[in-house]
């Protein structure tokens, strides 16, 4: 038996730097359904990126710091809260979602 | 040609109604989750599964709500229910031109057992409240998971049922009648037996949908235009009527007869319907069936 509890598993991950994203309405992309996540962006007035994950598969801690610092190094975006709700996606799910989220800010399109 | 089935409920929202002019109430960022699934270890949706508002359809100020299939099948939890429920009681006092209702679902949120239960009745009695105050309530169907369990009474409580050949509408699922009945009683896999039973063509000829349309969000936007307006008084009259038309379609198929062994249940009804060559039906693209049977109605 696994020593994991069951239930949600909260995690929380804080960059600083980068551009800001600037004020924006907030933007959802995909579902929470088996293998998928869905992904809601924000705009805040700080300097930092704020990710809050609840995902129903607990014991990937490491993954998602992985996952999410590989996300800062490709947008490193600031004044920015993203929000996750998470059934299970894979990992590469998870960065494809990230990037159509950002993909939607009105000047996603920049490098 | 974009297909309805395989649209979110948000894409269908963008794509159905007039461009840009969805204006969400209770939008994700308000965060009004459900306080039933954390408890269970089962994730979240910051919409709980519906998102509701105002727009306009060709011009026309409508209230509109519309269920996400792969959110727990569309299941009406408490929140989920609550929501649906305002949108209702919102429309009695602003009086939209009509509520349309995206529905697709399982029916109640088995995991919020008593309160999805209840926010199903109470929802059934808002559409018909909003009914009986003259703004029509238009209900699509045309997602994967179909419009089942208490959202499918829900629907037959609306003014107008539009529906796709591949939407479902039926009261228990399939998987729930095997269970019950026995697999010798009704295969939930033999697909197609279910859409024999359940299917929009099926609806369409029985008289339970007003508009069969094909698998694409243009049609879904041209047959709820069409329906804009078309209020159908809830009356004793028109209650007496419906019963009428039970007692008549289950006499034209006697117990006896179901089943016999040369037709299965729906072509037998179908046949005693009048419609031609019933036994074509299931192989009947959109435009086919629509040709081959003129629609009796309700």
């Amino acid at each position: 038996m696994s020593d994991i509890p069951a239930g949600l598993e909260t995690l929380d991950f804080s960059y600083a730097g980068g551009r800001a994203a600037g004020a924006f309405a907030p933007v959802l992309v995909g579902v929470v359904g088996s293998g998928n996540l869905e992904v809601m962006l924000e705009s805040t007035p700080n300097d930092d990126c704020s990710v809050r994950v609840q995902t129903s598969a607990r014991g990937f801690a490491p993954i998602w710091q992985a996952v999410m610092d590989d996300f800062h190094t490709r947008h490193g975006l600031a004044g920015l809260r993203v929000s996750i709700n998470d059934m299970g996606a894979t990992p590469a799910v998870v960065s494809l979602r990230l990037d159509q989220a950002v993909a939607e800010l009105p000047n996603g399109a920049q490098p | 040609m974009i297909s309805y089935a395989e649209c979110s409920a948000r894409e269908r929202l963008a794509l159905l109604l007039d461009a840009g002019s969805f204006h969400e109430w209770l939008p994700p960022a308000e965060r009004l989750t459900s306080p039933h699934l954390a408890q269970l270890g089962v994730p979240s949706a910051f919409d709980d599964g519906v998102a509701i508002g105002r727009a306009l359809l060709d011009g026309q100020a409508v209230f509109v709500a519309a269920q996400e299939g792969a959110f727990m099948g569309g299941g009406v939890g408490e929140v989920h229910g609550a929501k649906l429920v305002g949108l209702l009681r919102r429309a009695l006092r602003d009086r939209p031109a009509a509520v349309l209702l995206l529905a697709e679902s399982g029916g109640v949120r088995l995991h919020e057992a008593n309160a999805g239960l209840i926010a199903v009745s109470e929802v059934m009695r808002a559409v018909l409240d909003v009914r009986a105050a003259g703004v029509p309530v238009v209900v699509l169907i045309g997602g994967a998971n179909g419009c089942f369990g208490g959202m499918g009474i829900v629907a037959r409580c609306a003014d107008q049922v539009v529906m796709s050949d591949v939407g479902r509408l039926a009261m228990s699922g399939p998987e729930v009648i095997e269970a019950s009945h026995g697999v010798d009683e009704y295969d939930a896999r033999d697909r197609a037996l279910v859409w024999r039973t359940s299917g929009g063509k099926h609806r369409w000829l029985t008289g339970d949908c007003d508009a069969l349309v094909e698998d694409d969000v243009a049609a879904f936007r041209a047959a709820a235009i069409a329906a804009l307006g078309a209020a159908r008084p809830v009356t004793l009259q028109a209650l007496e009527d419906e019963h009428a038309l039970l007692a008549e379609r289950l006499a034209a198929v006697p117990e006896a007869q179901w089943n016999d062994g040369v037709h299965d249940d729906a072509t037998r009804l179908w046949e005693r319907l009048g419609v031609a060559d019933a036994q074509r039906v299931p192989a009947l693209d959109v435009a086919a069936l629509l040709a081959l049977h003129s629609h009796g109605g309700r």
